[in-house]
């Protein structure tokens, strides 16, 4: 669990943050927070998708899913677990 | 009662002196969008009325009144004078939607300088070719972003001021930087406003083409005309309304009618600088009370997609005028937007270079769900047969949308590249690009663009530019980009690629794709889909044709493919 969550936040700040000063945590609102924007979204979801080894229905991959590291986390677990 | 009234009367009497009248103005005086979307408004005994509720992140809020509002502009055109920064030099605006992007934008055009708004989520190639373009003398930032402006510094000679909206003063200012703080400057109580005339150049917006680099696209103080009537008669802008537009000012609709529309008005607006979530929009709205909302079929479908259950936690009760622009809004979404809210989204059409709205749905008229509506007045539309360029007499059939030349907002060139403008004029009509139906009632209906050019949540990506990006990629070959068809967006980007020697697909390179154009473009024309291929569709004569790609993945005939040297 916690290398989970920890890959997926070192991910979002190699990859989203461009102000090098803003500093995020496992609750960070991501998507509500200007972060990551719905678009970016989509590359996030192919690196959960490849990295885990997980297909996240389109249903299910939702602003608010992804708004998180925690509910991202949350989401990843439910498909690794099939 | 609505301020059109009855769009067949407007229709037989409309004259552009109308909006002359009301805001003042007589042909060859003086016309500064900067003074009227603030001085003439507290002129007018509104100094003390609120002309922006701002939220932020966090549950930051501002809150500015018109007097403020003329303030903080005269302050920001001062500062901009005293660099140096003077008529007609450009200005680029690199922002999120903070309140310095609203009012820079103000206090540039109150100086007779030139805005160019850039959206703050472009990469630095992005930026570079539009700031390469334009010569822009000064980019007004934030320090999220100007990580990108000096990744690409040492290329620019021409920029001379760097001003950061929001610096530490623990960190050292780098080569050209200079530490702008709005809200610990002294506000400047008179700036004397640059005499601009009708035709002095305002706002440079750049837009996306099937090839070559972004257009300028030269827009002019007399747009305003335009703006003002328009937000009037479509947007029913009145007194005591609380109006909301969901544009990015990055884009034309975020200034056209996210700022000069409203303020000229001297209408209270909102803006919201969170990224989008459902229940965010709509507590917003419940907020503010929001009463008139203009919005893109991109975002409500992501509302109809977040369903109703989230609809029924907040009073929405205060809205009553609902619009739409970036792409065809579907009769489903009207549909919806009437259950849901109890009102349709009326539909309007426009695009960068016509600087205002062209064609519409208007209050009080019939809505034909699914329409573009009919032409402004004051507007000349028609349809072009695609070969001949005459206008299309019979109904029904598909034609080139075109527009007789001569509307205030009309764009007078694009930047440097005057020769590109002239093409779009035929046999004396401006060919929007879009093709469309005219029906027996005169209402328009979308069929598609008429060039390779992808829409995307409303912004137009240049397949050009992201195959040409993606061929920095080491391991890219040769690239094909299309449209790909998407419920939300309406269109995505597709790249079709072929792979240097040496280079296999594997998990990560997709993934390494995806983000070098993200990065160095930006999230729009990121490639949602990558289809690795031997080879691309050619002509004999080695162009690759896209419309074979393009015709694949919508389902569509691919037609003549007898030039092709790779036939399938």
């Amino acid at each position: 669990m916690e290398d989970l969550k920890d890959i997926v936040l070192q991910y979002v700040i190699e990859e989203y943050m461009e102000d090098e000063d803003d500093e995020i945590t496992f609750d960070t609102p991501l998507i509500s927070g200007g972060y990551v924007d719905s678009f970016s979204m989509v590359s996030l979801l192919v690196f959960l998708e490849k990295k885990f080894n997980i297909k996240i229905p389109e249903d299910r991959a939702t602003p608010e899913a992804f708004d998180t590291v925690h509910s991202i986390v949350a989401l990843v677990q439910e498909y690794i677990k099939e | 009662m609505t301020h059109i009234g009855s769009y067949d009367e407007r229709l037989k009497h409309f004259d552009w002196s109308i909006a002359e009248k009301e805001l003042d103005y007589q042909d060859g005086q003086i016309i500064n969008i900067g003074w009227y979307c603030t001085d003439r408004i507290c002129e007018m005994g509104k100094a003390g009325k609120t002309a922006l509720f701002w939220e932020g992140f966090g549950g930051k809020e501002k809150h500015y009144t018109f007097n403020d509002i003329r303030l903080a502009s005269n302050t920001i055109g001062q500062f901009l004078r005293d660099l140096g920064i003077r008529e007609e030099d450009r200005v680029c605006l690199f922002m999120d939607r903070i309140p310095e992007l609203y009012l820079s934008f103000l206090g540039v055009l109150k100086i007779g300088a030139i805005v160019q708004p850039l959206f703050s989520a472009f990469g630095d190639e992005s930026l570079w070719v539009r700031l390469e373009n334009a010569q822009t003398k000064t980019i007004i930032t934030q320090r999220k972003h100007v990580s990108k402006v000096r990744k690409i510094l040492d290329k620019m000679p021409f920029l001379e001021h760097i001003i950061l909206v929001d610096h530490q003063s623990s960190k050292p200012l780098q080569d050209r930087e200079v530490a702008f703080d709005l809200d610990t400057a002294d506000p400047v109580e008179h700036l004397e406003v640059a005499p601009t005339k009708a035709e002095s150049p305002s706002v440079l917006h750049y837009t996306s083409g099937t090839t070559g680099q972004p257009k300028g696209v030269k827009h002019v103080h007399y747009s305003l005309i335009s703006q003002y009537i328009t937000a009037r008669w479509i947007l029913d802008l009145q007194e005591d309304d609380i109006y909301w537009c969901t544009a990015d000012p990055g884009w034309v609709t975020g200034t056209s009618y996210g700022i000069i529309g409203a303020w000229s008005n001297g209408v209270t607006q909102c803006v919201l600088d969170t990224g989008f979530s459902a229940d965010a929009w709509y507590r917003f709205i419940d907020k503010y009370k929001i009463t008139v909302w203009y919005s893109a079929p991109t975002a409500i479908r992501s509302l109809m997609k977040a369903g109703e259950e989230v609809v029924q936690k907040h009073d929405l009760s205060s809205l009553r005028h609902l619009a739409s622009v970036g792409e065809p809004l579907n009769a489903e979404a009207v549909l919806w937007s009437e259950k849901v809210f109890g009102k349709p989204f009326l539909d309007t059409y426009w695009q960068t270079e016509t600087g205002s709205i062209m064609i519409s749905n208007y209050p009080g008229m019939k809505i034909k769900p699914g329409s573009m509506g009919k032409p402004f007045p004051g507007i000349e539309a028609t349809l072009l047969d695609p070969k001949t360029f005459v206008p299309i007499r019979n109904t029904g059939k598909i034609g080139l949308i075109a527009f007789k030349p001569g509307w205030p907002a009309m764009m007078r060139t694009y930047w440097k590249n005057d020769e590109m403008f002239q093409e779009k004029i035929k046999n004396g009509w401006y060919l929007a690009g879009d093709r469309s139906t005219i029906d027996p009632d005169g209402y328009y209906w979308f069929i598609g663009r008429d060039d390779d050019v992808i829409n995307t949540g409303g912004h137009l990506v240049s397949p050009f530019e992201v195959e040409s990006a993606l061929l920095e990629h080491e391991a890219v070959g040769e690239s094909a980009v299309v449209a790909k068809p998407d419920p939300v967006n309406m269109e995505v980007v597709k790249a079709f690629i072929t792979l240097k020697p040496g280079y296999q697909v594997t998990d990560d390179l997709e993934l390494n794709i995806m983000n070098f154009i993200r990065k160095k473009l930006s999230p729009l024309a990121m490639p949602q889909d990558i289809e690795y291929v031997d080879s691309l569709p050619k002509t004999r004569s080695g162009k690759i044709m896209r419309r074979i790609l393009h015709a694949k993945e919508w389902g569509e005939d691919i037609g003549d493919t007898s030039t092709l040297e790779d036939d399938e």
